[in-house]
């Protein structure tokens, strides 16, 4: 078939295209392919959307979201991986494209991926801060322990705790610390003790091993037990050197499990020296109290006040004597203020009385025998006696005439 | 099992007790407060003693049961439990 031949067989863009991905799916249906992962999209339809390369070619790679949401870790840029899938072409570009249904992790590792990506978000989430730590009693009445009830964990733990406190009261409970179920084994236990609320601290830990081993304290379900306990938490896993999402989220990390015994409890005999040494000390300082203040009783016995008791009252008796001094002084003042001003009101009332008027030339005429005051000229008859007042004496009359 | 936490933190009486003692130190209380300070310092004193030497040493091990109650036994109870599965049950709730 040349482009001269007249018996051209013409095909549409879509016949050709469908050509194509026959070809493409029938030979690449079941592939792993090894590359670097690039450019990757989480689209909100849920969906992946990458590119696979190396240092000479790329792919184009999708994961569907029925598909990627079994995956245990999330793929980021950088990150080499081996992915399962067909090949296949997505028609509306033209582009051929690997269909991923599976995507293992290589390199760092696929646990120490899940374990940054875990840290990163639970970070972000805000597990880890400082704010939500909550306070480790300094003495716990109950102690409780989850750990692997044959573990050398606990073996240390007991251990230590006999060596600083004998009489501590410990519940353990004992869970399953790897393997399947160990993760939800321990969030359990943590939620138990929350439910009884019968201890006032937990210890929550294991033995060293390899990051498989504790893998079930790197678990969301974990880390969530321990930020959602209202009893504080204690982590206390493996070596030193290894850290875990549990540590993270705990309370307080403790490096070892008998580190974590370590930190859980003072020693005893250290509380009870220092408990004997404030109770000599609560003694001494009130019986010194006491020895202070009877001394100050003393010099209050001794002080002038108390020895020379009426000497307080002369000061107030010389106050008195100026007082009533004064106070005399003052009243004959009043006194004679008081005697003029009556006498000049005498000498008023003197010019307005009759005794005044008589003494100008009137006079007063009363009528007898009752020696009323005679007003009008019809208050006597003719006849009748009068007596008429005079400034000096009086004079006695009969009336002879009476007229208005 | 579900005796809750009741009792003064030790530590909480441990600082009233240092704050008493360094009250009484200072020498400012009336001889009325100082005294009913003693008082309440002898009782803490007294009560942080006891929690450190009356405590008697218990080391519980708590199981769930499957009908999603709790059991605790003593650890020693429990050792020779798992051997042959008849332990005495110090407690049930």
């Amino acid at each position: 078939m040349s482009p001269q031949d007249d018996k051209r067989e013409i095909l549409s863009v879509s016949d050709l295209t469908r050509n194509i991905r026959f070809i493409l799916e029938e030979n690449f249906s079941n592939v792993w392919v090894e590359g670097e992962i690039s450019n990757f999209k989480f689209h909100t339809s849920g969906h992946m959307y990458f590119a696979l390369k190396d240092e000479t070619a790329q792919i184009q790679c999708v994961m569907f979201r029925s598909e990627n949401q079994r995956l245990s870790f999330e793929p980021t840029d950088g990150v080499k991986a081996l992915c399962f899938g067909r090949v296949s072409v997505y028609p509306v570009r033209g582009q051929y494209q690997l269909y991923v249904e599976r995507i293992e992790p290589k390199g760092v590792g696929v646990l120490q991926l899940r374990f940054e990506q875990l840290k990163a978000k639970l970070q972000k989430e805000g597990l880890f801060d400082e704010t939500h730590k909550k306070e480790i009693p300094y003495l716990p009445n109950r102690i409780g322990i989850v750990t692997s009830i044959d573990g050398a964990a606990l073996r240390d733990i007991l251990h230590v705790i006999e060596r600083r406190f004998q009489s501590a009261h410990l519940v353990i409970y004992p869970v399953q610390v790897q393997g399947e179920g160990a993760a939800e084994s321990l969030a359990g236990a943590i939620e138990d003790f929350n439910v009884l609320r019968s201890v006032d601290v937990l210890i929550v830990g294991r033995g060293g091993g390899s990051i498989e081993d504790l893998w079930a304290f790197n678990e969301e379900i974990v880390a969530r037990a321990i930020f959602n306990s209202t009893i504080p938490v204690i982590s206390a896993v493996g070596h030193e050197v290894d850290f875990t999402i549990a540590d993270f989220v705990a309370d307080l990390r403790a490096p070892t499990p008998s580190a974590a015994a370590e930190l859980v409890l003072p020693l005893r005999e250290d509380l009870i020296l220092r408990t004997s040494e404030l109770k000599s000390r609560l003694t001494s300082s009130t019986l010194n109290l006491i020895k202070t203040l009877k001394q100050e009783l003393k010099l209050l016995k001794e002080s002038r006040g108390l020895k020379d008791p009426l000497g307080i009252f002369d000061i107030q008796f010389q106050r008195l004597d100026e007082l009533k001094k004064n106070m005399s002084a003052t009243f004959k003042s009043f006194l004679r203020l008081k005697k003029e001003s009556f006498l000049s009101l005498l000498g008023k009332l003197e010019a307005l009385g009759p005794i005044a008027t008589l003494k100008r030339g009137f006079s007063v005429t009363l009528k007898l025998p009752e020696e009323k005051v005679i007003t009008a000229f019809n208050r006597v008859r003719v006849g009748d006696k009068i007596k008429t007042k005079l400034s000096k004496g009086f004079l006695i009359s009969e009336v002879r005439e009476a007229h208005p | 099992m579900s005796q809750e936490i009741k009792e003064v933190p030790f530590e909480q009486a441990l600082k009233k007790l240092e704050t008493i003692v360094e009250n009484l130190e200072n020498g400012e209380l009336s001889l009325d407060e100082a005294l009913k300070q003693y008082e309440e310092g002898v009782r803490l004193a007294d009560t942080c003693t006891k929690r450190l030497t009356e405590a008697e040493k218990r080391v519980e091990v708590l199981m769930k049961l499957d009908s999603g109650k709790f059991k605790t036994m003593s650890f020693e109870d429990e050792a020779r439990s798992t051997k042959q599965e008849s332990g005495k049950k110090k407690k049930t709730s």
